[in-house]
């Protein structure tokens, strides 16, 4: 199946990207780079520095060194909400949610960037704000459904299993109609069911949106299923890149995950 | 058995986002404006106008100030008091420097004149939360009273220290002063807080309200999904302190005539107008409304209740209020601390089953 999408050209690249904090490196050197409508994953062991390649992507870490190409443009340091103008939506390893917030307030303001109409439209809720506002909500609306949510639109999200709720961060960082789409452990806690649910989600949205996806995720079947290509990472190191077939063979990520006899 | 939402159905987004989507709320809302705008007004007297309605409508118009900030973007503030005498002090000068100007425009003006006052003071925001930004608006609290005590220029140099409103007329109704009617400077106000209140209510609803409770709830993910926090945090401010500069300015001019700063807008009024917000509901517009009403009534009843039911000495009521105040507030906030928004909705759910249990 993977096959069959067409994967286009690089739409980000990462050169030699290295992060400390104080005295601990977290990235050192990192290169590589990910393709138009490609699924890739970053897999590594915990405290491999995958979470901190994802905010170095978005952002959210200003690296010491390096450059970051997105979209042809190169850059070292941005802030998060410029990274989300540019079409990078992410969802967290814990979910962050905005738990007052309803399913569909919670979605609709992953559109907010997208919506213009100033504060005196706003306030008389007359017009072109109220027009803005009903494309938005049919937009959102489509989501849930793809999402199949339909039945927590008006739920506080607070008040719902784990399950949903990382469906419904997943609507929220879908809602920008993002080109990459940034997911940390998107299946982390879950039963078997939810977790085929959730691939299921995120190959249709690969599919049927062409949207860029890198994800981390610790259960090495479902990455091997579903990504095209593979980043090993290992203590802020680069291991391995490449095809699911060729990382599974390759002897240095074997001994990482293994572990390897010291004799 | 009444209130029942079947046989309504909603064909359009429009529909169901709309303020009260179920019928049987609408009717009660229209009833209650219907008698707020048709029958108070013809018997409404000074005592009513006075100790009741005027107060409650402006602490209900501050209190919508604050839960904008506070409720909505999460952002403690106790400089309420302050941020009210600035509406207050702008109405004076504006009223004084310009005795011909729209009393309208001049409510408006000052409102957007602690707009002004609020950003400013609303930029430690950016770095710092919680009880620290609490902190840095009292600082905003003490600052401003002092200000307007210690610089002659604002209370035009009187003797007394105090300011008092000039006499106001518009459409030949005398709005401002001794001499005007209590109907008049009510329907005055209760015209101030239903615009500002559907207004807010806009807000809440839309892009604007939905970037503050992201920056409420969770102010990382809000970041980046694209919302700025400079824009949303000051731009809370901006517009509760635009709330807050009005009712400070119809506080002073409409209500009480004339005003001292210390005493009028001093650290207890920060409090008052914040119990109003925590008692009402954090994040409502209809909890501002039902915490001004507790907080202005409350009291009221307590004390007619000791002096006429129980023949307490007037000066022994006070004090007693004071402590049944406290002391109910304390209780309710134990059994729902969400406020009587959050009862009112339990209620409406309630009532929807009424009278199956399930």
């Amino acid at each position: 199946m993977a096959q069959e999408r067409k994967i286009g050209d690089v739409i980000l690249r990462v050169d030699d990207i290295s992060l400390s904090f104080g005295g601990v490196k977290a990235l050192s050197n990192i290169s590589f780079d990910v393709k138009e409508h490609e699924v890739r994953a970053i897999i590594g062991p915990n405290g491999a520095g995958k979470s901190s390649m994802l905010n170095v992507i978005n952002g959210f870490y200003h690296p010491q060194e390096g450059t970051i190409t997105y979209l042809g443009n190169t850059r070292r340091q941005m802030k998060p909400h410029e990274a989300a103008r540019q079409g990078i939506a992410r969802t967290f390893q814990n979910i962050a949610l905005f738990k007052g917030m309803s399913t569909l307030d919670n979605i609709m303001t992953g559109r907010n960037t997208m919506m213009k109409k100033g504060l005196f439209w706003q306030a008389l809720n007359l017009g072109p704000a109220r027009k803005e506002e009903m494309e938005h909500r049919q937009a959102v609306e489509r989501i849930i459904e793809f999402l199949e949510i339909e039945h927590i639109r008006k739920t506080p999200v607070g008040r719902l299993p784990y399950g949903l709720q990382k469906r419904v961060e997943l609507g929220r960082a879908l809602a920008a109609e993002p080109s990459l789409l940034l997911l940390d452990e998107p299946m982390a806690g879950m039963n078997i069911e939810e977790k085929e649910d959730m691939c299921r989600f995120v190959l249709d949205v690969n599919d049927e949106f062409g949207t860029t996806i890198v994800l981390i995720e610790h259960d090495m079947g479902v990455v091997m299923d579903i990504s095209d290509r593979v980043v090993v990472l290992d203590y802020g190191c680069k291991l391995a890149d490449g095809t699911p077939d060729e990382v599974r063979s390759n002897k240095e990520v074997i001994d990482a995950y293994l572990g390897v006899s010291h004799d | 058995m009444f209130y029942r939402e079947s046989g309504q159905f909603k064909t359009s987004y429009q529909t169901d986002q709309a303020i009260f989507p179920i019928a049987q709320d609408r009717w009660f809302v229209y009833a209650i404006l219907a008698i707020a705008v048709f029958v108070v007004p013809f018997y409404i007297d000074d005592y009513w106008a006075n100790a009741i309605f005027l107060p409650f409508l402006i602490y209900a118009l501050a209190a919508m100030g604050l839960n904008i900030l506070t409720g909505y973007c999460g952002q403690l503030s106790l400089g309420t008091g302050g941020f009210m005498a600035v509406g207050a002090y702008a109405t004076y000068k504006l009223m004084t420097m310009f005795p011909e100007m729209n009393f309208i425009l001049i409510i408006l003006l000052s409102g957007g004149i602690t707009a002004m006052v609020g950003i400013l003071f609303g930029i430690p925001s950016l770095r710092i939360k919680g009880f620290y930004l609490a902190v840095a608006t009292l600082a905003a609290q003490f600052f401003l009273v002092w200000l307007f005590n210690k610089v002659g220029w604002f209370y035009n140099y009187s003797a007394s220290g105090q300011i008092s409103a000039t006499r106001m007329v518009m459409f030949g109704f005398q709005i401002t002063g001794p001499e005007a009617a209590p109907a008049v400077k009510y329907l005055f106000c209760l015209g101030f807080v239903l615009v500002f209140g559907l207004i807010a209510k806009n807000i809440a609803r839309g892009r604007i309200g939905r970037a503050w409770m992201a920056i409420r709830d969770m102010d990382i993910a809000a970041e980046i999904i694209g919302i700025k926090p400079l824009d949303a945090k000051l731009g809370a401010f901006a517009v509760s302190s635009f709330y807050i500069g009005m009712s400070g300015s119809l506080y002073f001019a409409v209500w009480l005539g004339a005003a001292e700063v210390g005493e009028a807008f001093g650290i207890s009024q920060s409090f008052l107008i914040l119990f109003i917000v925590i008692i009402g509901g954090l994040g409502t517009v209809l909890g501002s409304f039902l915490g001004a009403a507790f907080m202005v009534l409350m009291p009221i009843l307590l004390k007619n209740f000791m002096v006429d039911g129980l023949s307490i000495m007037a000066v022994t009521a006070k004090h007693v209020e004071i402590m049944l105040m406290g002391t109910m507030i304390i209780i309710f906030l134990i059994v729902e601390p969400h406020g009587f928004a959050r009862l009112w909705q339990i209620t409406k759910e309630k009532l929807r089953l009424w009278p199956f249990p399930h």
